[in-house]
């Protein structure tokens, strides 16, 4: 059974890299939005140095699943396993760039004087990391329950996004001259609001690896 | 001859029979199928359908009875002294354990080839022309002619083979006798087609070839094949039966077998976690 000895060590080691990547990227989103939020451009641009290795992690990622594929020939659930990671990479890769947009919104911000906070930027980016780090959990542990209550909290992002977009665009017509501003932030939103998107992408794999069910777009 | 089944080790419950894939008629339904090799019962209680004109692949580990269970479909194994069946194989909806049944027609209607290919030590043509010639299905050389080469043609071998049918068939490469084996079946225009572990001495391109011409026969028959290579069972079957400890432990389409079977020693055995 050496074969699938070998076969495990391979998948495991996948799995702790994913999990790395994971983690990557929600760095990445924790110290983008400090960057913005404590006007600290070391940190954004530490981001924006650091994604090189982010995208050489999703490409290690990428070859270790065609190799598995290859040569391992998985099946069942390993095959839905290899498969989910293999699509997983990428959603992480893009949650990282992300966050590296965000860091640069954040340098350019930080170089002109400071808006007046708005609170709901703050919050979704909390909401958007407690959705990232509960999918990777649930990813760890197979677990499509929990996966499928963190795929129906995205629309409390959602929501947070129309506030800010409304509070955004209210603020440009109210104080014409932070419109430049307000604009970069509606697009900090967006990213936030489109790292949602992605986190239900991960809890939508993870509820194929766990049970065959294909729920996207559902 | 009694056959040593390996001591269990893993535990298989007695359950309700698998469900089966819905398809077309049923070409062969087996019912409640015990088969015993003197004392030691060697199939439990199998229950299964064939629909019509599919590929059907059966898999387990070796001892698990999938060949055992081949040879009950054209009662190959009653050549074997002190074996005992029970239960039904029906095919067309007749009973082919009832008595008075023609074992020699069965067995015209049952096609089989073997895992060694076994050509006779006669020309090629003559090969293809034994089935024809024994069954005394023609009188005429030009329709013998005619149905010896549409066989060759049917198994993919008349291109290669049709400027020597008088050589003797042993100079023919191994997946080349193989494919003679399916046209020697082929040529008395049989139903169905049982083919135990057919590809597994050849290599990669016969194989290939093989399971080509496994899918082109679909068209007009069913195709029950036995094999240990999972890969090829999700490449040429359509569906997949998971035979363990001479049970039927589940029956699914390839896809679903492959991908998410319904049950855990299936999932166990496709992803290699036995033992």
């Amino acid at each position: 059974m050496d074969t699938h000895r070998h076969l495990d060590d391979e998948l495991s080691s996948l799995r702790d890299r994913v999990l790395l990547l994971g983690g990557e990227a929600e760095q990445a989103l924790e110290r983008a939005m400090y960057s913005l939020s404590e006007r600290d451009s070391e940190v954004a641009r530490q981001v924006l140095d650091h994604d090189d290795q982010v995208d050489h992690l999703e490409v290690e990622i990428d070859r270790q699943c065609i190799d598995i594929i290859a040569l391992r020939q998985p099946a069942a659930r390993d095959l839905r396993f290899v498969i989910s990671v293999a699509k997983m990479a990428p959603v992480l890769e893009r949650i990282a760039d992300h966050a590296c947009n965000i860091a640069r919104t954040a340098i350019d911000l930080n170089n002109e004087p400071e808006l007046k906070p708005v609170l709901d930027l703050g919050n979704m980016a909390e909401h958007a990391l407690k959705m990232l780090r509960g999918a990777l959990d649930a990813f760890t542990s197979s677990d499509a329950i929990s996966a499928r209550e963190i795929i129906k909290s995205d629309s409390e992002i959602n929501d947070l996004y129309n506030h800010t977009f409304h509070r955004l665009i209210e603020l440009m017509v109210t104080e014409p001259g932070t419109a430049t501003r307000d604009a970069r932030l509606l697009f900090v939103a967006k990213h936030l609001e489109r790292i949602g998107d992605y986190v239900t992408d991960i809890c939508e794999l993870t509820v194929y690896m766990a049970e065959a069910a294909f729920i996207k777009h559902t | 001859m009694p056959v040593e089944i390996a001591a269990p080790k893993i535990e298989v419950r007695a359950s309700e029979p698998p469900p089966q894939v819905s398809g077309g008629k049923a070409k062969v339904a087996v019912r409640d199928l015990d088969f015993f090799y003197g004392r030691v019962q060697a199939l439990h209680n199998i229950s299964i359908e064939i629909p019509e004109r599919i590929v059907m692949a059966f898999i387990g580990p070796s001892g698990c009875g999938k060949s055992t269970f081949l040879r009950t479909l054209n009662r190959m194994n009653d050549v074997i002294p002190a074996t005992r069946v029970g239960g039904q194989v029906l095919i067309d909806d007749h009973d082919i354990y009832a008595p008075g049944t023609d074992v020699v027609e069965l067995r015209r209607r049952v096609g089989m080839v073997f895992q060694k290919s076994n050509p006779f030590p006669k020309s090629i043509f003559d090969n293809v022309a034994y089935g024809l010639r024994i069954n005394r299905v023609t009188s005429s050389n030009s329709e013998l002619a005619g149905r010896v080469e549409q066989a060759l043609k049917d198994a993919a071998l008349w291109n290669e083979v049709k400027d020597r049918l008088k050589t003797s068939a042993l100079s023919l490469s191994g997946g080349q006798q193989q494919r003679l084996c399916i046209a020697r079946a082929l040529a008395i225009r049989p139903e169905v087609l049982l083919m135990d572990e057919p590809a597994s001495a050849l290599d990669p391109i016969a194989t290939s070839k093989i399971e080509e011409l496994i899918f082109d026969l679909k068209k007009q028959y069913t195709i029950v094949i036995v094999t240990h290579n999972m890969q090829q069972a999700a490449r040429v079957s359509d569906t997949t039966a998971f035979f363990l400890l001479g049970k039927l432990i589940e029956v699914n389409s390839t896809e679903k077998m492959f991908t998410a079977p319904n049950e855990k020693l299936t999932e166990d055995y496709i992803t290699g976690r036995f033992g």
